[in-house]
């Protein structure tokens, strides 16, 4: 696999073929007006493929997976576990190492809990109990998604939390390095929801490892966007959505080595992750079914199975540079347009397709307002990332993002609501 | 163009030149108000005087809406007693939450009525309340309790 922006694999993706797929795109609102839809970092909009195999499975195969030995529950088992495979192939990862969780939130959860829970679970659970004196390591720019669970496992625990700051240009400041002895878990976003800056994993896979520490990688915005492989990332965990990849929302993934994986106390237990139960106690499936309990989400796996089809027959190199050249575009304009801040990196180095900015004089409500009702749907506010924009002395940002579906024009429409919101607003 | 029945002239006028903005002393009571969806921030000072509302300062750190809505809320309580002042807040809360349907009083609201094409756009309502709010919480701090109004439930700040 290699991830070059070769010209070839840009016009690889005929954006015109794609949009044809996305029913939601021919959509007007606001009175009228085209959707200009730019905010797929938040959610993406799903193809016809992938509604079509949820209700396929509805129509044809539902029944509850891993129990009952009729046909269909035999048919939904396959149908299931075929996703977990497809999926498991897009991330570079072997089937048993993927847990289906409603989305990344609860698989960064599951984890935090796991690690609470291993106080109690054991000496094949030792390696993940934290207490006073442990140190957990995020960095400055995370979604709330993966810092408030670290938060409160210190708080449970009595670990202490450290961070990685961010520097004024919007990369991650690896001199302010807070990984020591004491460090157990580094747990870190790919990619930035806000900056798009993409973080150097390697090399915190290598600091981290080389104290000991677990790494726990938030792929939310990598895994949509450019090719992914997690073990060839070498990280211990990572969890991702379905709903910011074209598929179904309440249904994510969390990645975990096997070995971690299998020593691993659970987090919500119940029908489904046992192996066996007596009333005085029981013992627990190996994973991934430990981590899975209750009757799990099962048309939306298969809707993810669906996206990773879709979004491999397009090519993930075709749609990282169908992206960069969109966010190169918005870049460029943004920079032309006097008053209007970019929060993030203003190259494509290592940068993937979120761009946030400010407009002087103009909140970033009110300019979202005023592309609203053109037609153009970005989103305002902290978008989940507060400590970030407090370290950028900024309340909110209009933040545009981008994904196979979306057009130069499209950009340009947002960069001509930018300039409209200024002359709205009297300052310019 | 929808735009214009939002940010009507009366809002962009006070949102250029708001009433109320800069703190100042003495005041009786503090409330600081945080719209989490979007981390816009009120600080509210409230001064009573013998059951009426003396005087109204604020910063906000926010986007027009919230802005203009906090010096509306300056121009419309001042002066009047802190039960009047709230079934202004009760109109403008029930105008603010009607998703377009509540037809504002001028005769109670004055230039608050301006801000009934905010709510059309669910989004925006807490931007509206979010002065609002801190006024509610600055004068219970005050008095112990809201007159006029039932319950308690300050619906600006709870999280989405
Ligand atoms: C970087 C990042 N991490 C975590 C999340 C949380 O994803 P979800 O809300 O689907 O659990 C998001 C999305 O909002 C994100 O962008």
């Amino acid at each position: 696999m290699t991830a070059v922006d070769t010209p070839a694999a840009a016009s690889a993706l005929d954006v015109a073929a794609v949009r044809a797929d996305f029913p939601i795109l021919s959509r007007t609102v606001r009175d009228g007006k085209a959707l200009v839809y730019l905010d797929s970092g938040a959610t993406s909009q799903r193809p016809r493929q992938v509604l079509d195999a949820e209700r396929e499975f509805l129509e044809q195969h539902n029944a509850a997976v891993h129990r009952g030995a009729h046909q269909l529950a035999e048919e939904a088992t396959d149908a299931y576990e075929s996703a977990r495979a497809r999926i498991a192939a897009f991330v570079g990862a072997d089937p048993a190492s993927l847990v289906f969780t409603k989305n990344a939130t609860e698989g960064i959860n599951l984890v935090a809990y796991a690690m609470s829970n291993a106080a109690t679970a054991g000496p094949d659970a030792a390696r993940f109990t934290l207490g006073p004196g442990d140190e957990i390591v995020v960095t400055e720019l995370e979604h709330h998604a993966n810092l408030v669970p670290w938060q409160e496992l210190c708080r449970r625990t009595g670990a202490t939390l450290r961070w990685f700051e961010v520097s004024p240009d919007g990369r991650l400041d690896l001199d302010s390095d807070p990984i020591t002895e004491r460090t157990k878990v580094v747990a870190f976003a790919h990619q930035s929801n806000v900056l798009g800056t993409v973080l150097p994993v390697a090399e915190l896979v290598r600091r981290a490892r080389a104290v000991g520490a677990l790494t726990v990688l938030d792929a939310c915005q990598s895994v949509p966007n450019r090719p992914v492989s997690f073990t060839g990332l070498d990280v211990d965990f990572a969890a991702f959505s379905g709903h910011k990849m074209l598929g179904p929302s309440g249904v994510g993934v969390l990645y975990g080595r096997q070995d971690l994986l299998a020593a691993m106390p659970p987090f919500l237990t119940g029908g489904s992750m046992i192996e066996m139960v007596r009333m005085e106690g029981s013992t627990y499936a190996p994973p991934p079914q430990r981590f899975e309990a209750g009757v799990p989400m099962t048309s939306q796996a298969v809707g993810l199975g669906a996206a990773v089809d879709y979004l491999s027959a397009i090519g993930m190199d075709a749609v990282e540079a169908h992206e960069a050249a969109l966010t190169g575009r918005a870049l460029d304009a943004l920079a032309e347009v006097p008053g209007v801040r970019v929060v993030g990196p203003t190259d494509l180095v290592d940068r993937g397709g979120v761009v946030a900015f400010v407009v002087d004089g103009v909140h970033a409500h009110d300019v979202g307002q005023v592309l609203d009702d053109r037609g153009v749907a970005v989103r305002v506010g902290h978008h989940c990332a507060w400590p970030l924009h407090r370290r950028f002395g900024v309340a909110a940002t209009v933040r545009a993002s981008v994904h196979v579906y979306n057009t130069p024009a499209e950009i340009d429409a947002l960069v001509d609501g930018v300039r409209a919101a200024q002359k709205f607003f009297g300052v310019a | 163009m929808q735009l214009e029945q939002m940010y009507q002239e009366i809002i962009l006028d006070h949102y250029r030149s708001p009433h109320g903005a800069g703190l100042r002393d003495p005041f009786d009571a503090e409330s600081f108000q945080i719209n989490p969806t979007c981390g816009d921030e009120i600080t509210l000072r409230v001064r009573l005087d013998e059951g009426k509302v003396a005087e109204i300062s604020h910063e906000t750190l926010g986007c027009s809406i919230s802005q203009a809505s906090a010096s509306v809320l300056t121009d419309l309580v001042v002066g009047r007693s802190v039960e009047e002042s709230m079934r202004v807040l009760t109109a403008f809360q029930e105008m603010a939450q009607g998703r377009g349907q509540v037809e504002p009083d001028e005769d109670v609201l004055g230039d608050g009525v301006a801000f009934a094409g905010v709510a059309r756009y669910p989004a925006r309502v807490k931007c509206a309340l979010l002065g609002w709010m801190a006024f509610k919480d600055a004068v219970v701090r005050v008095s112990g309790d809201v007159p006029g109004t039932a319950g308690g439930t300050s619906d600006g700040k709870d999280a989405t």
